[in-house]
């Protein structure tokens, strides 16, 4: 729905007054921050609009936006937007995660929403660790970090979200930064803006878990080459970059996944006739 | 020649063989003819090459289940058989036309004393490059069930007439052929005259049936993951969903599919998934999450042999359990059991409006033998079930989704309304939504769920109560039909058995089954689990009278009228 012009929005019109239960210097504030600014920018009633999230700190989110809001179960976030978005084609559909509801135990999921290629806009708050369960490691944690349930660290090399997502088909792959308050807006709103599934990656520091990370602002820098949309291309950049290349790096145009919803009411007594002795 | 009260035929041959169809033709010509009958399939896993059966059991008036013994079996071939020796029980009246390039008659069937008739139908079907032998059985079977010489030819046109004249001219001489082999066979057991019939009937499975009365319950969003036996609901509303202005999305797992129904029906769309036990076990965390959030969904289950893959192919009860006991923490949702084909289309259709009315998940406990089972019906009568949720239209600030008081129904706000902004959760809520982890809280929403489910007038529809009495038999779900020919047999014998059935078997309606055994001093709990855990569960929620039996067995052995019957006459369930 097009509704840009009805009124001037402002992303306190996006949020909650439910206070986060998230640690004080959690990059996931700067996400609701740039998700509510996005959404302003956007201009869509917030009615209008419904953000779905599994479990982890990141899958808090709806709640303090001023949405319609889903918080699911661990790791299903995607396929209860895709039911959402097919029964309603009409409402704007933004889902959360984080690297071990989106990576992890929903990665799955992760595969064949890329391929299904909805018009969703996947945003994952990836810090590289299990916040809610108090650091263990996840599928972008290093193999060498050292954590209670993998003493010594996992030995497992790293899983490449944004290689997976281009792989698999979506449409529109991004990463940002939390910090990066207005370059992580103009990616939400672009990822909300182009149709079929968009993936953006948003590294988000967890202050607690991963202090180390809070330098993660001094390694982020811009893409030194605009998004391509040659799959290729994107992938040999995704491949060889350093994770913190930052902005949309792949933009497709496949056409999205949309099955044709109340076009017809026929009449169920000529369903029936099929049966007739 | 001995009119029986019906005949059953069986067709014997591997996957590939052709014997499905020809039960199916042979069921179809019947019911075109004026009979009724049923079809139900013994298959192995195998897709070809496998063993396969086609058990057709035909009478005047409709059936709901096998009786003890078949009449008639035409073996296209013997490959496998001994794997469903103990699903074709025979006697020294039963014929058996073999097929002598089909392989030896196995040792199960000479055991029974059946008298056993060559027919050479593989070298018959030489005769013509369009002819094939289980055409000519079909043919032979017609011919000894005495039935009009035209049911069958109108049978065949209407299979093959898109394939063009010559290939139903083919098929009519290959099952004239069969005839005429057969012609001077005797075969005592004789259908009664077929019954005119005024109502409009159906040829029509159970799981198509759940599949239309989802339809007519409201079901407009399906989400699909395919597994034997419930694939036939879901492809049967592929291709149909579209016409009533619904959508049908294949999901990549259940985990996937039951979520996209919950996330469809959060949107304000009915809707509904189908699977069978494994899948169930997948769907359990977001059942339980449904129930949380409140979120209307259906989910049929179409029970076969467990645990684990068990037998995908055959029936079973012992879903019951997972259904009513499978959800972590205290989780009050709906299951109820559709207890014959024609009922799959009722109970599918009051689960829609159940889940709705109750923003409750609702489990729909089908099983491979009602899914599976080709039956002909009285059409279904259009019933006002509608699912409908109350939704909530107008907010006072802040909007309370779960607010308690009243039914324990709160008015749902659904994605597009203003002032309805709410976040589902299945986390411990607030009255708004809010997560929370306090003691009255916790309590509050309980309790919420709970009562809007045990104080909802389900009326009669919670159970099937026939007859009276004071011995009863108390059964649900497939074997309600065996249960109701067995008190029949005891009826003529003199005994008077009444017959409760619930359809309802969550939450629980103490009041309701006590007032429906009242008077009962002897009860037997009939059921297809190897462990009784309907028994059990009847137990944990019920009185039961002193003088109690079970008589219970796993799949896939069906439980025959006779065995009820006998356990009935002489009290022993043993």
């Amino acid at each position: 729905m097009n509704a840009e012009s009805q009124h001037v929005c402002k992303p306190g019109d996006y949020k909650s007054d439910t206070t986060p239960i998230w640690c004080p210097g959690c990059g996931d504030y700067h996400v609701l921050l740039s998700l509510t600014r996005a959404l302003a920018e956007l201009g869509l009633p917030p009615e209008r609009i419904a953000v779905v999230s599994g479990i982890g700190c990141s899958s808090r989110i709806p709640a303090y936006t001023n949405c319609y809001g889903f918080h699911g179960v661990h790791g299903r976030a995607l396929p209860v937007a895709a039911g959402l978005k097919v029964a309603r084609p009409d409402l704007t559909v933004v889902v959360a995660s984080g690297d071990g509801d989106g990576y992890s135990i929903g990665g799955n999921h992760f595969l064949h929403a890329c391929r299904r290629n909805i018009d969703l806009t996947y945003i994952v708050m990836d810090n590289h660790i299990y916040g809610m369960t108090k650091g263990q490691p996840s599928p972008t944690t290093e193999p060498d970090f050292d954590t209670a349930l993998s003493p010594g660290g996992t030995g497992l090399r790293t899983f490449n979200p944004l290689v997976i997502a281009l792989a698999s088909g979506a449409n529109l792959v991004a990463r940002a930064f939390s910090g990066n308050i207005n370059e992580t807006v103009s990616i939400i709103v672009e990822a909300i803006r182009h149709p079929g599934f968009s993936f953006v990656e948003v590294l988000s520091p967890c202050v607690t878990f991963r202090p180390d990370q809070k330098a993660w602002k001094n390694r982020v820098h811009a893409a030194p080459v605009g998004a391509t949309d040659d799959p290729g291309r994107a992938a040999r950049r995704l491949m060889t970059d350093d994770g913190f290349n930052l902005g949309v790096l792949y933009r497709g145009d496949r056409r999205p996944y949309q099955p044709r919803v109340g076009g017809t009411t026929g009449d169920l007594t000529e369903l029936e006739k099929e049966f007739e002795i | 020649m001995a009119e029986a009260s019906s005949v059953s035929v069986a067709f014997v041959g591997s996957g590939g063989a052709g014997v499905l169809t020809t039960g199916a033709m042979l069921l179809e010509a019947a019911c075109t003819a004026g009979w009724n009958g049923l079809l139900t399939r013994s298959v192995g896993p195998q897709i070809r090459g496998g063993e396969a059966a086609a058990l057709v059991r035909l009478a005047a008036h409709p059936l709901e289940c096998h009786t003890d013994h078949f009449d008639l079996v035409i073996a296209v071939d013997w490959l496998n058989a001994h794997r469903f020796a103990a699903e074709l029980p025979l006697n020294s009246r039963s014929l058996v036309l073999s097929d002598p390039l089909g392989g030896a008659v196995p040792d199960f069937v000479t055991a029974a004393g059946a008298r056993v008739i060559e027919i050479p139908l593989k070298q018959m079907s030489k005769a013509s490059p369009e002819w094939r032998a289980n055409m000519i059985a079909l043919g032979a079977a017609a011919r000894l069930l005495r039935m009009p010489d035209d049911a069958l030819p109108a049978s065949i046109a209407k299979r093959f007439g898109a394939k063009g004249a010559a290939i139903v001219n083919a098929n009519v001489s290959a099952v004239e052929a069969g005839a005429k082999a057969v012609e001077a066979q005797p075969f005592e057991p004789r259908l009664p005259a077929p019954r005119a019939h005024t109502s409009k009937r159906w040829l029509i499975t159970g799981n198509e049936a759940a599949a239309l009365g989802a339809l007519r319950g409201g079901v407009r969003f399906v989400a699909a993951y395919p597994i034997t036996p419930a694939s036939e609901i879901l492809e049967w509303l592929a291709p149909n969903l579209g016409k009533v202005g619904g959508v049908l999305v294949q999901a990549e797992d259940e985990l996937a599919s039951i979520n996209m129904i919950i996330g469809g029906s959060y949107g304000g769309t009915p809707a509904l998934t189908a699977t069978s036990g494994p899948g169930l076990s997948l769907m359990i965390e977001a059942i339980g999450l449904a129930t949380a959030a409140e979120i209307p969904i259906v989910v049929i289950d179409v029970m076969r042999g467990g645990p684990s893959t068990g037998i995908p192919t055959k029936s079973e009860q012992s879903d019951l359990n997972i259904a009513v006991y499978g959800l972590h923490g205290d989780a009050p949702h709906i299951v109820v059991a559709p207890q014959s084909v024609t009922d799959c289309l009722f109970t599918t259709q009051w689960a829609t409006y159940l889940a709705e009315a109750l923003q409750a998940p609702a489990l729909v406990l089908s099983d491979q033998f009602l899914g599976q089972t080709l039956a002909a019906i009285e059409r279904p009568a259009d019933i006002a079930f509608v699912g409908e949720r109350l939704k909530a239209v107008e907010f006072v600030t802040p909007y309370k989704r779960y607010a308690l008081g009243g039914t324990g129904v709160s008015p749902m706000a659904i994605p597009g309304t203003r002032g309805g902004q709410y976040t589902a959760d299945g986390l411990t809520h607030t009255e708004r939504g809010v997560p929370t982890s306090t003691v009255a809280d916790h309590r509050a929403q309980l309790d919420k769920r709970r009562d809007k489910l045990d104080q909802f007038n389900y009326g009669a529809h919670w159970a099937t109560i026939q007859g009276a009495g004071d011995v009863a038999v108390l059964t649900w779900g497939s074997l309600t039909g065996a249960a109701r020919e067995a008190i029949a047999i005891a009826r003529a014998d003199g005994l008077e058995v009444k017959l409760i059935a619930p359809r309802l078997l969550s939450p629980p309606r103490p009041k309701e089954m006590a007032a429906a055994l009242a008077n009962v001093k002897r009860l037997l709990v009939v059921e297809q689990t190897h462990s009784a855990q309907f028994y059990r569960y009847l137990k944990a929620h019920y009185e039961l009278p002193a003088n109690t039996g079970v008589l219970h067995r796993a799949g896939p052995l069906p439980i025959l009228p006779s065995e009820i019957h006998r356990v009935l006459m002489t009290g022993d369930a043993a």
